[in-house]
């Protein structure tokens, strides 16, 4: 009898601290975030609220949302801009680009170690810390120092055409954005194709070739068609993350700015949806916590909507494995 | 024409489409890693040069760039803090981390790998689930957690939230990665010594751990470089300059010393970036596996 309750509460004790952990870290955030999207928190109340949550000096309100989708905050159709030409540029570097540099890296070249430097080298802004990759940006952009400019004289840019400065100046500040997110994005790309492309059978290609296609039809006829899933993988699992992250754009206007971010980052156009929620909530000297958790939570909905989406589109295999191929 | 000329085309057209394929090779795969490579260049360059010709060919080799590793960084009246201290604190945020870590997700890995339970499928699609998640946007709501449980602003104590935090945003994609390393051990193993007679502790001590130790490697690595890396969190939360870690030390550095001493920036951006350098060099085939089973963006 004793075993038998043992069995049952068991696998219990082994995942209590799992549990604890997602519940103080996921589940509270969320709902709190919820919570806090419908009152008008902001540093007047604030110390009030962390002691008390239902304190009376917290109202209840529909403002923020009458501010976001009515538009009153005159910023909020900036921002919605902002951040679509950022996803979508990003994305297609995410997906599209990074199908190709993948089937030239996993197939074109067919020398291991060739290959192999070609993947480590496009692992690297991954896989370098965020600050030092946003530290050699700033050197990168640098007019004086850095080497961006430089390198487009080279190739035959003409001078007129260089900013003064790529972190200020839009439309170049945006396209920087875009580039920095697309270096790390690519990577993504990368790892999920080459692996599909490295788990696709041998026999199926040779045959192909042994019949005369050339390495172009093969990628076009072979490799793409069976990419299709992976590919939808990338873009659905690339939305989701790009909506929200903002990381790289604060660390590098931010530092390169001198530590001020917020006000850097909009007169450079850069000022991502996410991005504004987070400053209105540490930047804005008025800290309004409820605002920038209304505008967290239309992400926080985005975002369940999408992995909702995503489960019905993958099914729960597919999504642990996105990188398998089923022939 | 013979099969042999169709397998290895001399012709002309397949020339052609040849050169094709490597131009394309270079324009899409080679090309756009320049920048990449002139910034790891330059930062092991100008961390030992006092002047730099072109970014990246050096002149003037000096170990100045490093004083900060022996003398105060200073920049006209405001000193910054001492660098050993910060580096201090990231070490004490990155293994506060990875412990966590570590020791909670290899227990529930074990329980999600290898014990029946009601809701078990719904646990993992759950796990999935939040590893999609975007924990980014949850900034505000844990910073109103984190003053509510009176961890702001009280020194190390924030570090020690901070590192709570980080653990639990990083446990759901850690238990996936060692139940991945549990799911490859086969059951007769575990079966055998539960026969023989040991306990399910003895078993789990004696059988199971020694061939899960890679996994543990793996998370451990893995976790120690995501609380190293950390720099949101720490920027939000710690507003009291004693208590910075390195990158958010760097992040002030860089605005302040960019037009003076791309010198020391590099020299520290280097230092820092030494624990990335080794694990990445010594496990790589590891962190790819990692990186290909589980990627957060």
């Amino acid at each position: 009898m004793v075993l038998k309750i043992s069995r049952k509460v068991l696998p219990w004790i082994f995942l209590a601290p799992m549990l604890i952990m997602i519940v103080f870290s996921w589940i509270a955030p969320v709902l709190l975030t919820v919570y806090l999207g419908f009152t008008d928190l902001s540093s007047k109340n604030f110390l009030d609220f962390v002691r008390n949550f239902f304190t009376e000096k917290v109202h209840f309100t529909l403002e923020n949302f009458d501010k976001i989708f009515f538009a009153k905050d005159p910023y909020i159709v900036e921002a919605l801009t902002i951040t679509a030409i950022y996803v979508l540029s990003v994305l297609s570097i995410n997906s599209i680009f990074a199908l190709v540099l993948s089937i030239a890296i996993a197939y074109f070249i067919r020398n291991e170690v060739l290959s192999m430097i070609l993947r480590v080298s496009w692992l690297i802004p991954r896989i370098m810390p965020g600050i030092i990759y946003a530290l050699v940006w700033n050197w990168f952009i640098d007019p004086k120092y850095g080497m961006l400019n430089t390198l487009l004289k080279i190739v035959g840019v003409p001078e007129a055409w260089l900013p003064e400065s790529w972190l200020l100046t839009p439309p170049y500040s945006q396209l920087l954005m875009i580039m920095v997110n697309g270096y790390v994005g690519a990577s993504f790309g990368m790892i999920i194709y080459t692996a599909a492309i490295k788990s696709i059978p041998t026999d199926i290609i040779n045959a192909a070739l042994v019949d005369g296609a050339s390495d172009f039809q093969v990628a076009r006829h072979i490799i793409i068609p069976l990419l299709k899933w992976p590919m939808l993988f990338v873009i659905s699992w690339q939305t989701l993350s790009l909506l929200s992250s903002y990381e790289y754009i604060l660390m590098i206007w931010g530092s390169g700015g001198g530590g001020g971010y917020a006000g850097i980052a909009r007169a450079a156009k850069v000022m991502v949806w996410s991005l504004y929620s987070y400053s209105k909530a540490f930047a804005a000297e008025e800290h309004l916590y409820g605002y920038a958790s209304a505008l967290s939570l239309i992400l926080v909905i985005t975002g369940v909507v999408l992995i909702v989406l995503y489960f019905k589109l993958f099914g729960f295999r597919r999504l642990m494995e996105p990188s398998r191929i089923e022939v | 024409m013979g099969v042999k000329d169709r397998l290895f085309p001399v012709g002309g057209t397949a020339l052609i489409l040849n050169i094709l394929k490597y131009i394309v090779v270079i324009i899409v795969a080679v090309v756009p890693l320049i920048p990449i490579w002139t910034m790891i260049l330059w930062l092991a360059v100008q961390s030992f040069s006092g002047k730099v010709i072109l970014g990246i060919i050096p002149s003037d080799f000096t170990f100045n760039n490093w004083r900060f590793l022996w003398s105060p960084m200073k920049m006209g009246l405001k000193e910054y803090p001492n660098i050993w201290p910060i580096t201090l604190n990231t070490l004490f945020l990155a293994l506060g981390v990875t412990g966590l870590v570590v020791f909670i997700s290899t227990l529930g890995g074990y329980a999600l790998s290898r014990m029946e339970f009601k809701g078990r499928v719904g646990l993992m699609q759950f796990i999935i689930a939040l590893h999609a998640f975007p924990s980014i946007i949850l900034l505000i709501a844990l910073f109103v957690i984190l003053n509510h449980l009176g961890l702001y602003g009280k020194g190390i104590m924030t570090l020690v939230g901070i590192i709570l935090i980080k653990a639990g945003l990083e446990i759901p994609m850690a238990t996936w990665i060692i139940k991945g390393f549990f799911d490859a051990i086969p059951w007769d193993l575990e079966w055998a010594a539960l026969v023989d007679g040991c306990t399910r502790w003895k078993a789990w001590r004696t059988v199971i751990l020694p061939l899960v130790l890679p996994g543990i490697g793996a998370i451990s690595i893995f976790s120690f470089l995501s609380g190293w890396s950390e720099f949101l969190l720490v920027f939000t939360y710690v507003k009291d300059e004693a208590y910075y870690t390195l990158p958010v030390l760097i992040y002030y550095m860089i605005g302040e010393y960019k037009f003076i001493d791309w010198g020391m920036l590099a020299a520290l951006g280097l230092f820092y970036a030494i624990p990335t350098i080794i694990f990445f060099s010594t496990s790589q085939k590891l962190l790819l596996r990692i990186y290909v089973g589980g990627i957060k963006r």
